[in-house]
């Protein structure tokens, strides 16, 4: 697919404000700093001034009401810095879980300050070290004119900083969403120091205070699907940036009185890398593309995108501390972060692997 | 937009009453692929029938202008065209080298004559073209090509030898490279003519290939007189029309797989060959993730294509990327024909046999392992990406 003038605005816009704002350096301060966990606020203003936190929210709740391409663009960028920002677990996640499942009076609540950036809301899904969003033991009860869920969740992105915890539970026996204030009394959340310094945190759930989003009861396959999708997003911009740094150390640095660049043995890999890094891109703005359309195996290609970015991104970080030699072992290199956050991303809402096998059951065999 | 949907309808309806059934069906084997020319004989009548109702269309050549036997198609409509013929698997009525190489070249680089003469015959499938090439000691470096041309008075005298001429046996005439001056750098002095395979001089030997099968041979000159007026384009300019055909070549490589697996469903195949479990899925894991790896690579890969394609159409020059189209669809099909090899077990293993329709899974996998080197090997695509894509330094 070839960007539109609207989307490719938007790029321009999110490539300006990642460029001015978002850095290597941001995360090496955050990695180092006295407060632990936490995301870069700096960068979350600027996106809130640009309107990006609202990129998914309806235009008469204050949002731009673009679709999943444009999301996208903005994950591309997020990718290709590193940056530390709840815009997935917010901007994309709690957005479509809300505007999709969501009744009037949820989405009237919370969507404006989603776009406005006054709330963060975190997403919490799995229950074991794997990702399987159907295996939920965490249970929601009727109690007066809502519920109350008991569980226990992990890998919550984003769920120290957040005000509002979007929930599966089980509910007469189907998974469904349920929002919790983040600060209710049978809330415990422990922050989990990841590798890629993105903030993660178990969660535990003890009666805690529940409301269910009663709208589409299907909007966690909504969720699931754009949580793969911008995901994807995020590790091809991650494998192009890994990519274009390995690329100018191919072209800097010399041995044997030539640059490195020069071998043959290099130059293959390379190219090999860069035809892979085209193949997923195209992948993934055509899965984000099938969404937006609504098309019968949006799911389908959203799977392929997410499969096929995970091992791409794994490559590229591969190669990239590979042809860096000593240099990309060490700390002080930037290559190493890439390698991280693209193991942290793949992990997430599927990888590699589930997600093909999610592909070849969704195929008939 | 209205105006397309229009076209579609009617190329729609035109191809339901013409297009014969036997014609929607996957070819059983390459011999069903209609070439044309002027040895051709048709194997059924619905063959004849659908290559002389798309010829009587101009659709043989859908995108050629109509003044030189094409459909005078735009791009666009093209594309539509080229979908009505997918949606019902319709097979291609005719083709060779004159639709795929020549014509093109001709449109670009052809004196107004050379295309009247030359172009209709192509379309109507009167003539059928081969590709004079390779040499012996001029594979991946094609550029160093030996075979010579010498002007003597208003005809070129033709020496020397092409190898991997597909079909030169069986075509009528064949474009060639020819090195024209011997004593400039190897890129300037080659030119680009056209001759007839009935010269005297002219003789070809098929090479038998591990498929069994010998779809190219060696092609010999032995003083071999080719008219001036057969020069296309410059002479000692050939280089440029050469780099032209090998760039749409590797254009041409989309997401469809040649050979058996055309039209097949791999997963299919696999199911039937190998059968499944209680759950219903393929009773073999490893193949099964196998299977779908490469079905994912290959949806992705067809998104790269379109990609292209649509950027093309938007005026953006395709160029040396198209060196990664070749480069990564070429190693996909090979893993799509191990494949379908690991699924067929032991029907794999038959090389004449009635069940295999002499042995088709054999020898297709083997052919397949020729793609990857044909056009340009994978090595040559990767250091064509590396300089003029990435632009790493020169060793």
């Amino acid at each position: 697919m070839i960007l539109n003038e609207e989307q490719q605005m938007l790029a321009d816009l999110a490539e300006r404000i990642f460029a001015d704002k978002a850095s290597v350096d941001t995360l090496r301060a955050i990695r180092g700093g006295s407060h632990g966990q936490d995301y870069d606020h700096e960068l979350w203003q600027a996106m809130v001034e640009s309107g990006l936190t609202g990129i998914l929210v309806p235009e008469d709740q204050g949002g731009m009401d673009f679709g999943l391409v444009s999301a996208g663009l903005v994950a591309r960028e997020v990718g290709r810095r590193l940056a530390l920002t709840p815009f997935l677990s917010t901007a994309v996640l709690g957005a479509i879980a809300i505007g999709r499942g969501g009744n009037a009076d949820q989405k009237s609540r919370w969507l404006g300050s989603i776009a406005s950036g006054e709330l963060i809301v975190a997403l919490a899904l799995d229950e074991s070290a794997k990702h399987r969003p159907e295996r939920v033991a965490t249970e929601a009860q009727s109690a007066g004119d809502g519920y109350t869920i008991s569980g226990a969740k992990t890998l919550v992105l984003d769920a120290v900083n957040a005000d509002v915890l979007l929930v599966s539970a089980m509910l007469d026996g189907t998974p469904r969403l349920f929002a919790v204030e983040a600060g209710d009394a049978g809330v415990a959340t422990t922050p989990v120091v990841s590798l890629d310094t993105r903030s993660m945190a178990d969660v535990r759930f003890e009666d805690a205070k529940a409301e269910l989003l009663d709208g589409d009861a299907n909007a966690l396959d909504a969720v699931l699907d754009a949580g793969r999708a911008i995901l994807a997003m995020e590790l091809v911009g991650l494998a192009r940036a890994v990519f274009e740094r390995t690329l100018t150390y191919l072209s800097e640095r010399k041995q044997f009185g030539q640059r490195i660049g020069s071998f043959q043995a290099l130059q293959h890999r390379a190219a090999h890398l860069s035809v892979d890094i085209e193949i997923s891109e195209a992948m993934a703005f055509q899965a984000l593309a099938a969404f937006d359309a609504g098309a019968d195996d949006a799911s389908l290609q959203i799977l392929a995108a997410k499969a096929r970015a995970a091992e791409t991104a794994r490559l590229a970080s591969a190669e990239g501390v590979q042809m860096h030699g000593g240099m990309g072992m060490t700390d002080e290199f930037d290559i190493g972060f890439f390698m991280k956050r693209a193991r942290a991303a793949s992990e997430l809402f599927g990888d590699a692997n589930f997600c093909t096998e999610r592909f070849a059951r969704a195929k008939g065999y | 937009m209205r105006d397309m949907e229009a076209f579609r309808a009617e190329v729609r309806s035109w191809l339901e009453d013409n297009c014969p059934e036997e014609m929607r069906q996957p070819l059983a084997s390459d011999k069903e692929h209609v070439w044309g020319g002027r040895q051709w004989e048709f194997s059924s009548e619905a063959q004849r029938l659908w290559f002389e109702r798309m010829v009587e269309k101009g659709w043989t050549a859908p995108a050629w202008p109509v003044e030189y036997g094409g459909g005078g198609m735009t791009p666009a409509e093209h594309d539509v065209f080229k979908a009505e013929m997918k949606r019902i698997n319709a097979r291609s009525p005719v083709s060779n080298f004159g639709f795929w190489m020549l014509g093109p070249a001709l449109l670009k680089f052809g004196s107004e004559e050379q295309k009247r003469e030359h172009l209709p015959a192509i379309a109507r499938g009167e003539i059928r073209w081969c590709q004079g090439y390779s040499e012996p000691n001029a594979g991946s470096d094609l550029a160093s090509l030996k075979t010579s041309a010498e002007i003597d008075g208003d005809e070129f005298v033709v020496n020397g030898r092409k190898i991997w001429t597909s079909y030169a046996d069986r075509a009528d005439k064949m474009f060639c490279l020819v090195r024209t001056d011997p004593d400039a750098k190897k890129q300037a002095g080659i030119s680009f003519i056209l001759l007839d395979m009935e010269t005297p001089g002219v003789s070809t030997r098929p090479i038998q290939l591990i498929s069994g099968e010998s779809p190219f041979c060696e092609t010999f000159f032995d003083d071999v007189r080719v008219p001036r007026a057969n020069l296309v384009g410059e002479l000692n300019q050939g280089w440029t029309i050469a780099k032209y055909l090998l760039t749409h070549e590797r254009d041409n490589i989309g997401g469809e797989p040649p050979g058996l697996l055309k039209g097949r469903d791999l997963a299919k195949m696999a199911l039937d060959a190998v059968g499944t479990d209680e759950a219903g899925r393929l009773d073999d894991p490893m193949l099964r993730a196998d299977i779908a790896r490469l079905e994912i690579d290959a949806m992705a890969f067809r998104a790269l294509v379109e990609h292209t394609r649509a950027k093309a159409e938007a005026g953006e020059g395709v160029g040396a990327r198209s060196a990664m189209l070749k480069y990564y669809g070429t190693e996909l099909n090979k893993r799509r024909y191990n494949l379908m090899m690991d699924a067929m077990g032991g029907q794999g293993l038959e090389w004449e046999s009635e069940r295999t329709n002499g042995g088709r899974y054999a020898r297709e996998w083997l052919r397949s392992k020729g793609n990857s080197i044909e056009g340009g090997t994978s090595e040559i695509m990767l250091g064509i990406i590396s300089s003029a894509v990435l632009e790493l330094p020169k060793g």
